[in-house]
């Protein structure tokens, strides 16, 4: 087996015995990414020198007896929204293009203490808006099971880099799936922590009160031990957390759902939901119940305004968060020619900088917040999502977790949603409510479709800091599946 | 633009006016609201900034706990009631000062609300209502260049300073204040002042108007007389010491009277004052009220003060300026007006400072009211400002007590210590400007003059003991103001052998 196709633990314990080196590990890598990335563009920057850099300072500090994590010498694709000192950092808008950031994210720093050596910035929609990175200012990225098909958004270079042998974990933020439903839609594993759980610090914001840094990898127990890795109180975060980070490595070697009790969420199925993913997730319920989980279906009728309330929250938050992209201090300068007035070069700047979906979403919440509109908007979606959060609540006073497809579809065409906003949001249907409730959910392969061959995901939700809860059940779920289906799902993706 | 003006006598007479003030405080802490930068004032530009305050990409704000302590000890000197639960929220504008094109600042939920002051004008007790109390970050500063206005429209270029951006920023803001009639200027410069030493009291900021740490608006409107209902209000801003507050407050009533006389609108509008005429001119015009689309600060939590700490605070808030005036002047035994004077000259504190270092009350008061205003004045600065302490005071009448000095060495010896020639005993050194105290040498002194003025020593010989004065002076000129006049008064006597 090459270094590419091993697990990040496998690698991460191979470096630590000395078997290997970081070095010789993020070359296997970067020569991946070389080969393959002209097929799957899932990366906006790749640096093989500083790359190679981080990797032998890592093998130095090995060599020098600091005792680093489980995950030192392991390479990692990094989602370009979090910032990075040696790399640019651009949000995959041209707002930003070239601009490099003079400090690290708290994630960066932590992965970079972890010993985690960065190959690259992945590819995403712009500003995190989307479902398909296709709002890229760069280009899509592609689905390495079908290249006509979209990796998920907003965190599709990650899900594709991942899921194409590129890199063994990658980091996503999810502010209303963008981790859960690429993951999903590309047959690996992605988890969106509690909210709060992982710093914000350094990750450019959409949607300050959403948004949440959570890993990527290709099984249960890699993306548990990358969790750990970045996670935790940050005192640069007000919002974070000031508690322990739940025993998530422990739980995805444990894998045990016998007694669990699992509430499947009545409205996310049947109507609107592709069969083959319909029948994967009813399987996934029935094999839970043969693994001795008390399985019962629940209802969440406010689970229906979540998509809609989420969509003034999200803007509303964004038209503020992104009023500092002003070509004033950084970034995009358009029309400075010495006769236009500061007012007129930030207009200019800003026409050109943005793409469609990130004007679209600033008009949106521009006018939800605006005086007079307020109520009847965002502060009704306010109250929406105090509405979802106590059904939540009161789920998780009858059930240990609650289990719904990730997506309603398996990954869609290229270009298919483009020009279809309500098409593309629904994309995210299910993923929303835990984000308005800041709650833990974790995607994890569950087959694939019949109709298309493509991988279906299964969604476990569980409350605020029950992280755990999601890696335990994720874990049994694969371990089941995959002695099922003879090793991962991902070996029945396709060579590229 | 109109510039019209009516008398302001003619102005009260017809129409009434309904004041409202807007002052913000800039907090004194040694690090940012939301950051841990620096707070010099001075600093070389862009020198105290980091990503928070200068709004990168993925930086977020931490709130300053001091700043929230600060506030809520404001909130309490000013009798304001301190929320429970309470968030900051985004003003969202966008302006090149301000980095991210928003300010943190509270909006409907403010730190603290409905309290009062009282300030004394004219020897009557004025109740100041006090809306709210708010903490926000300040914006950077902008430096227009080239352009007549020094202001943004019709400028060259601008260049902006980020070293104020995020710092702490209070802002209080009074009820409309109706009622206070011809006095209107005059309790608009009391509250100002009052607050000026509430913040003083508090050691929460160092309230220097001409460095910008306190800032004043103006709201001013007047209705007829007879009328129950405010006219519309003006926003003058731009006003920068107490003086300036009074005349702005002035000002504003004659523009008004004049149009509104004429038959005219006032336009609801921020206005500029300005020092060097007294006057305002129209500025932004808010008819159309801007909209800042508030909304909850969501990278913060919301500041939930707990009572029994809020009570642990109001418990340990020190004496406030008000009580502390009635205090001292009952203690010294000054008078209205003697106290009114030193609180005009801001020279009670330093009164307060000499009594505490050991001086008796009337001889502090004498010396800051006298000849060290007299100083202060001649340079222009504050009295506060002169390079000498309260010590240093206490230990000239302590001089002057035990005879070692007279008033006219003591002034002496003032002067040197405010010529930076050390301290005032040094100074004593240094001149040489201990009185006479050889009786030998004294008496040189007296013969040589009673033998220069044979007229007035056989004057007094006679019995006009009057004339002993001239003597005296003669001797005090002999001596070049070293001999102590008391002595020599009684010495003179003895050798023209009269008594008293």
């Amino acid at each position: 087996m090459s270094l590419i196709q091993k697990s990040a633990a496998e690698l991460g314990a191979l470096v630590a015995a000395g078997e290997v080196s970081a070095v010789e590990v993020a070359e296997a890598h970067l020569d991946r990414i070389a080969e393959v990335e002209p097929k799957i563009n899932a990366f906006l920057h790749v640096d093989r020198e500083v790359t190679l850099g981080q990797a032998r300072a890592v093998d130095e500090r090995l060599r020098s007896g600091e005792r680093l994590g489980p995950l030192a010498g392991v390479p990692i694709a990094h989602k370009d929204i979090f910032t990075t000192r040696d790399m640019p950092t651009t949000a995959a808008s041209r707002i930003l293009e070239g601009w490099r950031p003079p400090y690290d994210a708290t994630v960066t720093r932590r992965l970079r203490e972890a010993g985690l050596v960065i190959l690259g910035k992945t590819n995403l929609d712009e500003f995190a808006m989307g479902s398909s990175t296709e709002n890229s200012a760069y280009g899509p990225t592609r689905n390495p099971w079908d290249l006509d098909k979209i990796p998920g958004g907003s965190s599709g270079g990650s899900s594709a880099a991942v899921a194409a042998y590129q890199a063994p974990l990658s980091t996503g933020t999810d502010t209303g799936g963008s981790i859960r439903q690429p993951a999903a839609v590309t047959g690996i594993v992605g988890m969106k922590p509690t909210y709060g759980g992982s710093s914000r610090y350094g990750l450019i914001a959409f949607a300050s009160s959403l948004d949440t840094p959570g890993p990527f990898a290709r099984n249960v127990l890699d993306a548990a031990l990358l969790h750990e890795a970045f996670s935790g109180h940050d005192p640069l975060d007000s919002t974070s957390i000031d508690a322990p980070v739940p025993s998530v490595v422990e739980a995805a070697r444990q894998g045990d759902v016998a007694g669990l009790r699992v509430g499947v969420v009545k409205e996310f199925g049947g109507e609107g939901f592709q069969p083959g993913v319909q029948a994967r997730f009813n399987e996934a319920v029935a094999l839970l119940e043969s693994l001795g989980a008390k399985v019962v279906e629940i209802s969440c009728p406010s689970f229906a305004t979540a998509l809609p309330a989420y969509y003034l929250i999200a803007p509303s938050e964004c038209s503020s968060n992104l009023a500092r992209f002003d070509a004033m201090r950084y970034g995009l300068r358009v029309g400075d020619d010495g006769t236009r007035s500061a007012e007129e070069v930030m207009a200019l700047t800003r026409a050109a900088g943005f793409g469609p979906e990130v004007k679209r979403r600033i008009m949106l919440g521009t006018y939800a917040l605006s005086s007079g509109y307020y109520d009847a908007y965002y502060g009704q979606a306010q109250k929406v999502r105090t509405v979802i959060a106590r059904e939540f609540e009161a789920a998780y006073h009858q059930v240990d977790v609650l289990i719904s497809p990730t997506t309603p579809t398996t990954a869609f065409p290229i270009g298919e949603r483009a020009d279809d906003p309500m098409a593309m949001y629904l994309a995210d249907l299910c993923t929303i409510p835990s984000n308005l409730a800041g709650n833990a959910a974790i995607s994890v392969p569950c087959g694939l479709a019949d109709e298309d061959g493509l991988p279906v995901g299964l969604q476990i939700m569980a409350p605020v800091l029950g992280d755990d809860r999601c890696y335990r059940v994720a874990a049994a779920v694969e371990k089941a599946l995959e002695s099922r289906w003879g090793g991962p799902l991902l070996k029945e993706a396709p060579a590229l | 633009m109109t510039t019209t003006k009516m008398s302001y006598d003619e102005a009260l007479d017809r129409f009434e006016p309904v004041l409202g003030l807007e002052t913000h405080v800039e907090l004194g802490t040694a690090s940012k609201m939301f950051c841990g930068c620096r707070t010099m004032f001075g600093a070389p530009p862009n020198t105290q900034v980091c990503p928070t305050c200068l709004a990168l990409p993925g930086s977020l704000p931490v709130a300053n706990a001091q700043a929230i302590e600060s506030t809520i000890r404001i909130g309490l000197a000013l009798n304001c009631s301190i929320a429970e639960w309470c968030r900051f929220a985004r003003k969202n504008y966008f302006y090149p000062d301000m980095p991210k094109n928003y300010q943190i600042s509270q909006y409907d939920e403010p730190l603290c609300f409905d309290g009062y002051i009282d300030v004394e004008v004219d020897g009557e007790t004025v109740r100041i209502e006090i809306e709210r109390v708010h903490l926000e970050e300040d914006t950077g500063k902008s430096t227009h260049v080239g352009g007549a206005t020094g202001r943004i429209h019709g400028a060259d270029y601008s260049i902006v300073d980020y070293n104020r951006a995020g710092i702490p920023l209070v802002e209080i803001v009074t009820k409309p204040i109706p009622g206070a009639d011809r006095l209107a200027p005059e309790v608009a410069r009391a509250y100002v002042t009052e607050l000026r030493e509430i913040m003083r009291s508090l050691g929460v900021s160092d309230v220097r108007m001409e460095e910008g740490s306190l800032r004043c608006d103006v709201n001013v409107s007047l209705m007829p007389r007879g009328s129950s209902e405010w006219g519309t209000r003006t926003e003058t801003k731009n006003v920068n010491s107490l003086r300036s507050v009074e005349r702005a407050v002035r000002s504003e009533i004659e523009r008004q009277g004049a149009v509104l006389a004429d038959g005219g609108r006032i336009v609801q509008e921020t206005r500029h004052f300005h020092e060097d005429t007294g006057t305002t001119t129209s500025g932004r015009s808010k008819e159309e009220a801007q909209d800042y689309r508030y909304f909850p600060e969501p990278d913060l939590v919301p500041i939930a003060p707990d009572p029994a700490w809020v009570a642990e605070l109001k418990a340990a808030l020190p004496e406030l300026p008000s009580v502390k005036r009635k205090r001292l002047q009952a203690e010294w035994g000054l008078s209205d007006l003697d106290m009114q004077a030193m609180h005009n000259a801001d020279a009670i504190d330093l009164v307060e400072a000499t009594v505490a270092a050991g001086a008796p009350a009337a001889d502090a008061r004498k010396w800051w009211m006298g000849e060290l205003a007299r100083r202060a004045n001649e340079s222009g600065t504050a009295l506060a400002e002169l390079p000498i302490t309260p010590a240093h005071i206490a230990r000239v009448t302590e001089l002057v007590a035990s005879g070692a000095l007279n008033d006219k060495l003591a002034r002496e010896v003032l002067e040197g210590v405010l010529n930076g020639e050390g301290t005032p005993d040094e100074v004593v050194d240094k001149r040489g400007l201990k009185i006479v105290n050889d009786e030998g040498e004294l008496s040189a002194i007296i013969d040589e003059v009673l033998a220069a003025n044979a007229d007035a020593a056989e004057k007094v010989r006679s019995g006009k003991i009057a004339a002993v004065g001239a003597l005296v002076g003669g001797v005090m000129k002999a001596s070049r103001g070293k001999a102590d006049a008391a002595r020599a008064r009684v010495l003179i006597l003895e050798k023209l052998g009269v008594s008293e």
